[in-house]
């Protein structure tokens, strides 16, 4: 199926944008990224859609494709439509991944805008009869003294039939060259204002759709039923005790049960009622309590030594002060605001599903795959979700509705209840940190060892493009098949003998479906490395004696990391030190952060508040300063969630948190009472992310604050009232 | 069954629905309604507060047998964007939410509070909050928004 196909067939259940290949009166290129017409489309009006194929969960980065977009063809802002989310008008660019949006998504909509443009300049060199050096572009009319045209002349409502190179990859890879060279950066009009966001109306007024609102007629509601335990078998399903809900049936393959009715509340009731015979095993888990002992002793599947400066062996075998600490991380849960839902169309030979989804050509991917459709007869199509930081449910509630609209041959709403995005969505690894450093006689650092050693981050995959990857896959029978992977610390202390690396080990559960498989959440093992890498700078500081800003300073070789640290120093007023602060730094992907966070520790309560943190951001190229301190700020209040909060429980054979009251997160009355952001903008370095670096620096600034307030080093995420208390004692 | 009236953003309703059977769902899928949201069946996030006769409830616990012959507001309902709720005006103008998906709790909560007391403190607001989730972890603006809205209210 073409994309013009595609378009016809979609239906108009979610029409996902305004756009119609109808308009355009000649050719048919398909939608592959050689194709300057997959990415940019001047319509009859001079209106310009560009076809973004990574995606904005909430933080303005389709406002920044627009911006860039807009600077790049010399057209106004309001003139630039971004869409996203469509397998069918947008190539594959990988989704929402890894705070790449900008740097590898609308970098390609910044080259194939900048070659539209040159291609419509010369279109209309050609038709005025004036060398193309002699032509201005001002929003979207090409001029020469008293001759001009425009973008809507010379090709609205038309392809351009225009190939720019691809590099052959697809995802975050994926890469275009073209011969017109791009605007420098003083040339930008748009870029760098703080425009605001195009989906705040509906969302406000409640005028549009979440994918929880999508509704096809005839469609059934789903509940998926999961296991009890981890890695249980059905034994057999008691249809009878269903009886008497209207509509409502069972749906059942191998260890896959779900239930299917008419109306929504009947599908919630026979979920609830339903009786499954589960064939259940005993201690998949270890005793929560013994879980940093059991990462600890476990067998090392994969180790890799990242960073390998010196000779550390022997700068430790010679002795001087040695300083050394273990660092510990639990599980953690997406726990999206609601939980997720899909909706799919299976037919015999195609499928529509809408997604959540941050990743929904991996869904199309998955999806075929499932069903055994070729991937140009899935369509899958992104509308807005209950919240997206990674892989989280939505993967699996469209896997699920898949496959049971293929079985039932009619339209199927899953959702799933609060249970299904706390509990058995994949989980953030636990993961254990051992730190060691030795000091000469001066106070200097001439050994340091920072070792992680946890569940992989992905032993499901960071997308849902397998079934291997799906729960409804493994309960299905289809073999896991998991990557080993970890990280380190991100940043350039210049030690002179310096090891950085990480060991993963087995799965708690090799097969079948667990509620503590693991995967990525928002800044992959950042907040756990970090919590512990950049306490231990405060400890390293501690034991020479020295200030931990002075300390940093001192230590950092990359001068955009030292004037994140200062910058944030000199906000937070860091000089006039009171009790209660502390400094954290990182970098992720090019950008670097420094964050003071400032607390009050309640020794009755054991509550720690984190009354104010500064954030120091430099991420190049400032594109949005609006939507960047948003995004930072969300960051921010996540960060000392996850710090503060957030741990899932489990016991021997299920996890335990279940709802908001077992998998507590931080609320309004712990919200810091300021957050301030300081944007260092470098107009000369090309811009790299902001969706995640910030979260990764908060719970060590957090932890260095608590210590600088009470003098105790809390080592165990998260800080709860309870280790307060007894760190306090 | 039972047969149920009430009155829903002002237009008046006739439901045929177990008694049981929470308001959330006679919104969502009888009434066809895309607000409130479902967040957690508990009462534990406030993705689904409308306002029963002016007071906050949360739809997925609350029984349509209690909402019967009363008046139900959603956040559709709240204001318009030709006629918005002071919050709503105060909520696009500080770019609220990033997902969105919380927004009847926070809206609908404060939109409560602001009534009987317009000029709360910021501990009376933390105090009248609690218990909303937002995953986003946008509560800084939501605060700012809040705090805007009571200086149009004043």
């Amino acid at each position: 199926m073409n994309r013009r196909e595609f378009l016809q067939t979609s239906g108009a259940l979610v029409v996902s944008s305004s756009f119609s290949f109808e308009a355009l009166s000649q050719g048919n290129p398909s939608l592959v990224p050689g194709e300057l017409d997959s990415w940019i489309a001047v319509m009859p009006d001079g209106g310009v859609k560009a076809f973004f194929g990574k995606m904005d969960m909430g933080q303005g980065l389709d406002v920044a494709v627009a911006q860039i977009v807009a600077d790049e063809l010399d057209v106004g802002f309001d003139r630039v439509e971004v869409l996203m989310g469509d397998t069918a008008t947008s190539c594959n660019q990988g989704g929402a991944s890894g705070s790449t949006g900008v740097s590898n998504g609308a970098r390609l909509l910044r080259k194939a805008a900048a070659e539209a443009r040159r291609v419509l300049v010369e279109g209309a060199s050609n038709k005025l009869g004036v060398p193309v050096s002699d032509l201005k572009v001002e929003n979207g009319t090409v001029f020469a003294g008293d001759k001009k045209t425009t973008y809507a002349e010379l090709v609205g409502g038309q392809h351009f039939n225009h190939k720019v190179q691809w590099n052959g990859k697809t995802g975050n890879p994926m890469d275009i060259q073209v011969q017109a060279k791009p605007k420098p950066p003083a040339e930008y009009k748009v870029v760098g204002k703080p425009l605001p966001r195009r989906d705040i109306a509906w969302k406000v007024y409640g005028t549009g759709d979440f994918v929880t609102d999508v509704r096809v007629p005839g469609m059934l509601h789903a509940r998926v039923i999961r296991p009890p335990r981890a890695a249980c078998k059905v034994r057999g399903v008691d249809l009878g005790s269903i009886k008497g809900i209207p509509g409502a049936r069972v749906v059942r393959e191998k260890d896959f049960v779900a239930v299917v009715a008419p109306k929504e509340w009947d599908a919630v009731r026979a979920a609830q009622r339903l009786k499954v015979d589960w064939h259940t095993l005993d201690g998949a888990f270890p005793p929560m309590e013994k879980l940093y002992d059991h990462i600890r002793a476990a067998k090392v599947t994969k180790r890799a030594e990242e960073v390998k400066r010196g000779d550390v062996a022997s700068a430790f075998a010679k002795g001087g002060k040695l300083v050394e600490a273990e660092y510990e991380w639990p599980f953690q849960s997406h726990a999206s605001m609601g939980p997720a839902c899909a909706v799919a169309d299976a037919k015999a030979d195609r499928c529509t599903v809408w997604t959540g989804s941050q990743k929904p050509h991996f869904v199309r991917d998955g999806v075929a795959k499932l069903l055994g459709l070729p991937q140009d007869k899935v369509h899958a199509i992104w509308v807005a979700g209950p919240g997206s930081y990674g892989r989280n449910d939505a993967g699996d509630a469209a896997m699920d509705a898949a496959f049971l609209s293929k079985k039932l041959n009619k339209p199927i709403r899953v959702q799933g209840m609060r249970m299904d995005g706390t509990a058995w969505d994949p989980k953030a690894p636990a993961c254990v940190h051992r730190a060691r450093a030795a000091l000469d006689a001066s106070g200097k650092v001439v050994a340091y060892e920072f070792l992680s050693k946890g569940f992989s981050r992905q032993h499901i995959a960071t997308n849902e493009s397998d079934p291997a990857d799906s729960l409804v896959g493994l309960a299905t029978g289809v073999p896991p098949k998991g990557t080993l992977i970890f990280g380190v610390p991100a940043e350039s202390y210049g030690f002179e003998n310096k090891l950085l690396g990480w060991e993963t080990i087995p799965p708690l559960v090799e097969e079948g479906c667990s509620p503590l498989r693991t995967s990525h959440l928002r800044d992959p093992v950042g907040p756990e490395i970090h919590f512990g890498s950049e306490q231990f700078i405060d400890e390293l500081a501690h034991a020479a004696g020295e200030d931990p800003v002075a300390f940093r300073l001192k230590y950092l070789t990359n001068p955009r990391h030292a004037a994140v640290v200062k910058a944030a120093a000199d906000k937070a007023g860091w000089s006039s030190l009171g009790k209660g602060k502390g400094i954290a730094f990182a970098e992720r992907g090019g950008t670097a952060v420094a964050v003071v966070a400032e607390v009050e520790v309640n020794r009755e309560t054991g509550r720690v508040w984190a009354r104010k943190v500064t954030v120091a951001h430099d991420c190049g190229l400032v594109i949005n300063p609006l939507v960047l301190r948003q995004t930072i700020e969300g960051n921010v209040v996540h960060g000392l969630s996850r710090v503060l909060f957030e741990e899932v429980r489990f016991d021997r054979n299920s996890v335990t948190s279940i709802d908001w009251a077992s998998y507590p997160i931080l609320e309004v009355q712990d919200t810091p009472a300021a957050i301030e952001v300081v944007l260092i903008d470098r107009p000369e370095v090309a811009p790299s992310g902001a969706g995640e670096p910030t979260i990764r620096v908060i719970p060590a600034a957090v932890a260095n604050a608590f210590f600088d307030a009470t003098g105790k080093r809390l080592r165990r995420a998260p800080m709860s009232p309870e280790r307060v208390k007894a760190a306090l004692i | 069954m039972a047969r149920y009236r009430l009155t829903v953003d002002g237009k008046p309703v006739t439901l045929n629905a177990a008694p049981e059977m929470p308001l959330l769902y006679a919104l969502r899928d009888d009434l066809g309604m895309n607000n409130p949201h479902f967040g957690c069946g508990l009462a534990q996030c406030g993705a689904c507060t409308v306002h029963l006769d002016g007071e906050p409830v949360r739809a997925c616990v609350m029984p349509v047998s209690a909402a019967a012959g009363k008046t139900v507001t959603t956040i559709k309902g709240l204001g318009t964007p030709e006629k918005p709720h002071p919050l709503q005006a105060a909520y696009v103008a500080e770019q609220v939410p990033q997902c969105g998906y919380c927004i009847n709790g926070w809206i609908m909560t404060a939109a409560a509070i602001l009534k009987s007391n317009p000029k709360a403190s910021d501990a009376e607001l933390r105090e009248g909050l609690a218990g909303l989730k937002c995953r986003c972890g946008t509560h800084v603006s939501i605060l700012r928004a809040i705090k805007r809205a009571q200086g149009a209210l004043t």
